[in-house]
């Protein structure tokens, strides 16, 4: 995601103009820490903003500070994005994924260890997730009355989604190559020995 | 720091038929669920979970090992006094809910208390009390077909939490509830367990398993990993001064 576009949606929820602290803290009150943003990041964004035409100087507000506007055509660039999925295409790069499938192929690796390691890191991961969720939300009914903590709890709630797909997809890989290791050794015991320990050797990883 | 120990599995191994048939569901589990705390088993189905939890429920007994509840090794009780045992220490809650379709909520929480003895006045006010802890004491009086899931589940926590028990054991607990329904139940859970009971849960769905402050994972009967951290501090110092 490009914090470009936040931007030019922050400034097109306001009436008036604002500046980069601001929008900042506009962005920070929705999304928490989780991608955190900072101001030199949003004052170089701001500008290549007004080099597009996207964003105009609006001069300086009653304290001095140098506020934008949102032009006609950066209003149409919001307006696209809001109504335009993510491509979802290309997958973005994900580690993990690249990792089991190297380790998989990869004599001497012990993929077993491996899921089980990551298993309880991402379960550590979602524990704190929800323990945010619990501290954030003690009495719902006012709560979800301020957009910004509904926002945030969203965000939250994408971020638990998606570690418990990992964890549901590690226990995929531990269950698939436990089998495959069951099939590999049944095979294996009318064939060489060897090819009987190696089957067994990833069982045993596996558990 | 957690509290006392409320439930103790040691070197637990339950073993299904004989000889070749020999299922062994659990072999050699050990672990440790405090007061205060909140403990999820996961695994996939045939993992062993649900005979753990019927195991430290004292529905069924180990083959090997020991399961020790507030001190008390279910074992040694007999068949009769772990029966006792159950009613005045230990809470169930079920994914179908289990109420008595015929009595009301109010009743169905006292039943267990009443079932022991206790007055009937007594008991039902002890229940509308707990009712409201749990957020329904507007519908003590209503058949569980007049409830909602969730709120049926509520019931069933009550039931569960009702009296001294300190032990609450779960079982895929929010299985049949939507999403956010399920959630509240879980807050629920949760929120029995920072008030002093140990619990119990398990689940397949690691989401649900993120609200315990301890996650164990069982394969084939027996403990591959943990996640969680100590559990804080700050939650213990109301309920054991």
């Amino acid at each position: 995601m490009s914090i470009k576009h936040a931007m030019l949606a922050l400034l097109s929820e306001r009436a008036g103009p604002m500046y980069g602290y601001q929008l900042r803290a506009e962005f920070e009150r929705r999304t928490g820490a989780t991608w955190p943003v900072n101001v030199g990041q949003v004052y170089t964004t701001l500008a290549r903003l007004e080099r597009d035409g996207l964003v105009a100087d609006a001069g300086t507000d009653a304290e001095g500070h140098a506020v934008y506007a949102l032009t006609d055509a950066g209003r149409e660039e919001v307006g696209a994005w809001f109504t335009t999925p993510v491509p979802r295409t290309q997958p973005p790069r994900d580690e993990l994924a690249i990792k089991l499938a190297l380790a998989v192929t990869i004599p001497g690796v012990d993929v077993g260890t491996i899921i089980q390691r990551q298993r309880a890191a991402t379960m550590t991961a979602l524990q704190d997730y929800t323990r945010l969720k619990r501290a954030d939300d003690p009495r719902p009914q006012v709560q979800r009355d301020d957009t910004g903590v509904l926002a945030f709890s969203l965000v939250l709630d994408s971020l638990v989604f998606a570690a418990e797909a990992e964890i549901r997809w590690l226990d995929h890989c531990e269950a698939r190559l436990r089998r495959a290791a069951l099939e590999r050794r049944e095979q294996g015991t009318a064939e060489a020995p060897d090819a009987r320990q190696a089957g067994h050797d990833v069982r045993e990883r596996a558990r | 720091m957690t509290g006392p120990a409320v439930l103790e599995l040691h070197d637990v191994v339950r073993v299904h038929g004989e000889g070749e048939t020999a299922v062994r569901a659990l072999r050699g589990v050990s672990f440790t669920a405090h007061a205060g705390e909140l403990v999820a088993v996961m695994g996939p189905s045939g993992s062993g979970k649900s005979t753990l939890l019927t195991l430290a429920g004292g529905l069924d007994t180990p083959t090997e090992g020991r399961v020790v509840v507030e001190g008390t090794d279910l074992d040694g009780l007999g068949v009769g006094g772990r029966a006792r045992f159950r009613r005045t220490s230990i809470g169930y809650v079920f994914q179908d809910f289990n109420l008595i379709p015929a009595l009301t909520a109010a009743e169905n929480v006292s039943l267990p208390r009443e079932l022991d003895g206790e007055r009937t006045g007594v008991a039902r006010r002890l229940a509308r009390e707990v009712l409201d802890q749990v957020g329904i004491g507007d519908l003590a009086d209503r058949f569980p077909d007049q409830m909602s899931g969730g709120q049926q589940q509520r019931v069933a926590i009550a039931r569960a939490v009702v009296g001294e028990r300190r032990l609450i054991l779960a079982d895929e607990p929010t299985g049949a509830l939507d999403t956010e329904t399920g959630e509240d139940i879980l807050r629920l859970l949760r929120g029995r367990c920072d008030a002093g009971a140990a619990g119990v849960l398990v689940t397949h769905e690691a989401r649900h398993a993120a609200w315990a402050d301890r996650v164990v994972f069982l394969r084939d009967g027996v403990i591959v990993d943990e996640s969680g951290t100590d559990h804080a501090d700050s939650l213990l110092t109301e309920s054991f001064p």
